[in-house]
């Protein structure tokens, strides 16, 4: 960067004279080179981080690359072993379905909420704009520390949660919410939701803010109001936003891990294991790095499917 | 005639009042959590949880115990964050006016590899990285999880800065040109200003992300030397918690960057908020 500013600003004093005249061939080039290097920073850090880690992700996955390769150097080469391994391990297909279950419990609760708190704060009131952006805060907090809240709230014994659902008689003995095989999952997907929350809201509110007035107007003449409104004005002309809003929803939830680890760690009895932990435990708990590569090959695989539908969504969107 | 009028205004304000106060409502719903973080974090407790919704005989202790012992890892945090800040800028910002303004051919598969370089989990870096940051010594380092960090910052923030930059004149910049400034000069003294709104939104989420980051910080530190607070929340959230108030002291001043941020630069947390996710 700063070689490129000493090579233009020396070169400019050498023709004063000319600076009514089109700027020289060489300027020309060395300018297409000083373009070139706008760019340079941002394509080494993103080859960098993403390409070299998708690259290396891949062909860690076909080697026995465990502890002993950092001392020995030694990967062995063990086609598709790794791959073998995770997928007849008998947590893989707890793990698949709780990934599913997590996934699509998450994004049906953030979305239906999400949308009903759009709606709410696009009519006009006092406030509406500051309440709407504490809305947010959730979503900003860093999720160890939404965890650290909510282990505070679930907490069997003396939880606020269980505490209040005993005084108001709804329940008899306390729940144990992450310590249950039973319940953990839920648990987990409930802080999730509220985590998503405002990203569903934001989007959502920002997508009816685009929907014109003289449509709900014209409607209005028609008889549409009303939950008829909703399905026959917004709804229809919402729908590349909220193609979007799930798809991103889907990306970001199927590689959650920090909320996890800060509730349950994958427990009880393996009730909230996912493919991402799972993944994360067999490279950073077992050391075994080919496994922990495979399973997140699996995880870019799953994902790739719905980033697909993404991109034609958003492309849908830009030609619209 | 008229005083129908005045009764339907004042209908409307009542329900406008009323939307108000089940926004209210909601809005502490939504927030019981940070409060009751809040509470807890004042209340005198070691490992069994208080049950009073308000710290009656509010304590310190807790925050004392939480400096004692997580000050350190509040600095360190502070640091990583700073410093993705510094970075996401100086390797987003040219590249963003690049992609905005310098009519490259491949912008569109430019644009493709960012977007899509979003969805990689956070999983697949660090397990990369881990590789990598052993043998070039970056391992238990700041500035390894400063690049790390970057990751995350860059592609969103060359994005958001891209869409606002779209919208700087040619013109202006041209006139500078005439005037004898080269590409880098005119960018640093004209651009620069211009996009200053777009700058500041991309540096508030870089310095989140950052703060907030805890897989690159659990997985590429081994030694317990280098600790962003992210870390220390966890390790003081191991299976059995024995002291609730220095947990919940020590999530509150992780909040604290959060809150300050949503409080004087809300319109561009809303900026970014929008401008990431579907441009």
């Amino acid at each position: 960067m700063s070689d490129a500013e000493t090579l233009t600003t020396t070169a400019e004093p050498t023709a004063p004279s000319s600076a009514t005249a089109p700027a020289p061939r060489r300027g020309r080039r060395g300018e297409e080179i000083t373009k070139i290097l706008f760019v340079v920073p941002a394509a080494l850090t993103i080859i960098a981080l993403f390409g070299y880690p998708v690259v290396k992700n891949l062909v860690m996955s076909f080697q026995n690359y465990t502890l002993r390769t950092f001392i020995n150097g030694k990967a062995p080469w063990v086609g598709l072993q790794n791959y073998a391994t995770v997928v007849t391990d008998e947590l893989f297909t707890k793990a698949l379905v709780n990934t599913a279950l997590f996934t699509i419990g998450s994004i049906i609760g953030q979305f239906v909420l999400g949308m009903l708190l759009a709606l709410f704060f696009h009519k006009n009131f006092p406030l509406n704009g500051v309440l709407r952006a504490l809305f947010l805060l959730p979503w900003l907090l860093p999720l160890i520390v939404g965890s650290a809240a909510w282990r505070a709230i679930l907490e069997q014994d003396s939880g606020v949660l269980n505490v209040t659902l005993e005084n108001l008689g709804l329940i008899d003995a306390p729940i144990p919410w992450l310590t249950s095989p039973d319940v953990a999952l839920i648990a987990i997907i409930l802080v999730n939701i509220w985590l998503g929350i405002p990203f569903n809201l934001t989007l959502l509110y920002s997508g009816l803010q685009d929907i014109p007035d003289e449509l709900y107007e014209a409607g209005a003449l028609d008889g549409a109001t009303g939950w008829k409104a909703f399905w026959n004005i917004t709804w229809p002309n919402l729908r590349a936003v909220v193609s979007v809003v799930l798809m991103l929803g889907v990306i970001y939830t199927l590689k959650v891990l920090d909320i996890i680890l800060g509730l349950t760690q994958g427990g009880p009895a393996n009730a909230t294991q996912t493919i991402a932990l799972m993944s994360y435990q067999r490279s950073f708990v077992e050391f075994k790095f080919g496994q922990g590569a495979a399973l997140s090959n699996i995880l870019i695989l799953i994902s790739l499917v719905f980033a697909i539908v993404y991109l034609r969504a958003t492309r849908r969107q830009v030609d619209e | 005639m008229v005083t129908q009028q005045q009764r339907v205004a004042a209908h409307r304000r009542t329900g406008r009042g009323l939307r108000t106060a089940l926004a209210i409502v909601l809005l502490a719903l939504m927030l019981f959590p940070v409060y009751w973080m809040l509470n807890i974090s004042l209340q005198p407790s070691g490992g069994t949880l208080p049950s009073s919704f308000f710290p009656t005989h509010p304590s310190l202790a807790g925050y004392t115990t939480a400096i004692q012992d997580q000050g350190q890892n509040l600095v360190t945090s502070m640091l990583i964050a700073v410093g993705t800040v510094v970075l996401t800028l100086v390797i987003a910002a040219p590249c963003a006016y690049a992609l905005a303004q310098f009519r490259f051919r491949w912008i569109s598969w430019a644009l493709l590899v960012i977007l899509i370089s979003q969805m990689i989990p956070g999983i697949v870096i660090a397990n990369a990285l881990y590789t990598l940051y052993e043998n070039i010594g970056l391992l238990n380092s700041i500035p390894g999880l400063i690049i790390a960090n970057a990751a995350n910052a860059v592609p969103f923030g060359i994005l958001i800065m891209r869409s606002f930059m779209l919208a700087v004149p040619t013109s202006i910049v041209e006139a500078a040109r005439v005037d004898g400034a080269g590409l880098v000069r005119a960018f640093l003294s004209i651009v620069v200003p211009i996009s200053r709104n777009s700058l500041i939104t991309v540096g508030l989420f870089a310095f989140l992300f950052a703060w907030s980051d805890f897989i690159f910080a659990l997985t590429l530190t081994t030694k317990g030397n280098i600790t962003p607070v992210t870390l220390g929340i966890y390790t003081y959230l191991g299976a059995h918690i024995s002291n609730w108030s220095a947990v919940m002291a020590t999530a509150m001043l992780a909040s604290i960057p959060a809150i300050i941020l949503l409080v004087i630069a809300q319109k561009y947390i809303a900026a970014g908020a929008t401008g990431g996710a579907v441009k």
